[in-house]
């Protein structure tokens, strides 16, 4: 039980994939400057990687190793395809502003991670845990950056008004810095500094130590 | 794993039963969901330019409004409605015409390079869709296509005039990508609103609207030729600008409007 527990639950905190294991950050970056397309984003990673992690357990025992990498690539993509055909079909309006970045999920590297991690070695209830467990992990940080982002830089919370910007007569100046891209490092940087202050045992070992009272010489 | 699984013959076998098994899933996902998604699609053209139009309205079906647009083709070298005959030479269903694909195929578009340009969208189909809205024989409010090169993507809208064929009614883009908060603020329903009673032509019937950089003087004679620029968007405005004069210029819809002007919508 508290295997499924740390499995389900373990990569929203203490190992979070993209604080921790810093995957996933490209479309961290692109898709989170609005939070309903962060949440259709994150719904829909969480269930491709649940199912790729699934199929891929199901048959990890008749996988060949040289062509594992392809393999897991094929169960990714039709599952992204198939994603991408449903949004297309359902919530037109989102699949537009999502655009291209649902056919990224295919090269999101928490899904391949996962698969290769994890699902070539368990079975496939474990493996749908640990999936739907990362993709919670993903989307937890999703919805921060697009909660700052969306109400900074746009004075709104899932497209409805919380500022009122001076643009519509209001008083808020909105961050136009917010909407663009860089500003989900700076927000990402933010949340991993937050978090390993709470838990330290994330924070890495420096790889160089400064020497104390080193005099820089005059060179020779 | 069984080393079994490392042989040439099971490496294929799993490699093909795996691409049938994942091409039968993506194929049925696409084919059964494809009338849907083009059902959506034609919803989003129709509610775009129902909005250009400022012909929307709460607690009506989009395909109820639309039931009163015309759409009619127009051949943009001769300036007149294209003729059945012609459309059906060329393979053009009035419905279901695709100006995007048209512009892309060599019979049905011309080149444009340098100063032929200015709108930079490199190829011009020959044929365009126009959007009729009618009372009795009389068009009251006509929506034409426009699209052209901003800063970073092409821009494609709809432009709404009146009877006149010069104020606009509306104008808005529904594909674009400029950068956001930016010249992303071409979607801002407040900018947007000030394109209403703009003049497009000035006396001489050259398409003059431009957008004016640091706002629009009311003093100034040509203020109703004038719309504000987007602050922070100088080469978006631009593009904007010229994509509208392009359009309903002489090398766009120009002649066409023209044309109706004289003769009426026969």
């Amino acid at each position: 039980m508290s295997d499924v527990k740390n499995v389900l639950f373990g990569p929203i905190l203490s190992n979070n994939p993209i604080a921790l294991q810093i995957l996933g950050i490209c479309s961290a970056l692109a898709v989170t400057s609005s939070l309903s397309v962060s949440l259709v984003m994150a719904i829909a990673l969480t269930l491709v990687t649940a199912f790729s992690n699934f199929f891929i357990a199901i048959i990890r025992n008749h996988i060949p190793n040289s062509i594992r990498i392809i393999v897991q690539m094929i169960i990714i993509a039709s599952l992204v395809i198939v994603v991408d055909q449903i949004l297309k079909a359902f919530a037109f309006e989102i699949s537009k502003q999502l655009s291209v970045f649902v056919g990224l999920i295919i090269t999101n590297c928490i899904v391949m991670g996962r698969a290769e991690a994890f699902a070539m070695k368990n079975g496939p209830g474990m493996s749908f845990l640990d999936g739907i467990g990362n993709g919670l992990g993903y989307s937890v940080m999703l919805i921060i950056v697009a909660f700052f982002r969306e109400l900074l830089g746009a004075g709104k919370l899932f497209g409805v008004e919380i500022f009122a910007t001076v643009q519509n007569g209001g008083w808020y100046q909105p961050n136009g810095l917010m909407l663009l891209p860089p500003s989900a490092f700076f927000v990402i940087g933010l949340v991993i500094w937050a978090l390993r202050a709470y838990k330290k045992e994330q924070v890495e070992e420096p790889e160089f130590k400064i020497a104390a009272n080193s005099r820089a010489q005059e060179a020779l | 794993m069984a080393s079994s699984n490392d042989s040439i013959k099971k490496t294929i076998i799993v490699a093909l039963s795996l691409c049938l098994v994942c091409s039968i899933f993506v194929a049925a996902a696409a084919v059964g969901l494809k009338p849907i998604q083009n059902a959506n699609k034609d919803e989003d053209r129709k509610r775009n330019i129902l909005s250009a139009a400022g012909m929307l309205q709460d607690g009506k079906s989009v395909d109820e409004i639309f039931a009163s647009v015309e759409t009619r083709i127009v051949d943009l070298q001769t300036g007149e409605f294209a003729s059945a005959e012609a459309l059906k030479a060329e393979g053009i269903n009035p419905e279901t015409f695709d100006q995007k694909a048209a512009a892309k195929n060599p019979s049905l578009s011309i080149t444009l390079s340098g100063e032929d340009d200015p709108a930079g969208i490199k190829r011009r189909s020959n044929y365009a869709s126009v959007y009729l809205v009618m009372s009795g024989d009389d068009i009251e409010r006509i929506i034409l296509p426009v699209h052209g090169y901003g800063l970073w993507s092409t821009m494609y809208g709809f432009m709404a005039l009146e009877s006149d064929y010069n104020t606009v009614i509306g104008f808005g883009f529904y594909d674009q990508a400029e950068t956001p908060g930016l010249g992303g603020e071409v979607d801002n329903p407040n900018w947007k609103a000030l394109w209403k009673g703009k003049e497009v032509y000035n006396d001489q019937g050259q398409a003059v609207i431009a957008l004016a950089k640091g706002g629009v003087d009311s003093s100034d004679p040509n203020a109703s030729h004038k719309v504000d620029g987007l602050s922070g968007a100088t080469l978006t405005s631009r593009g904007v600008t010229h994509l509208v004069q392009y359009w309903l210029g002489k090398e766009g819809f120009g002649p066409f409007l023209s044309h109706l002007r004289s003769e009426g919508v026969q």
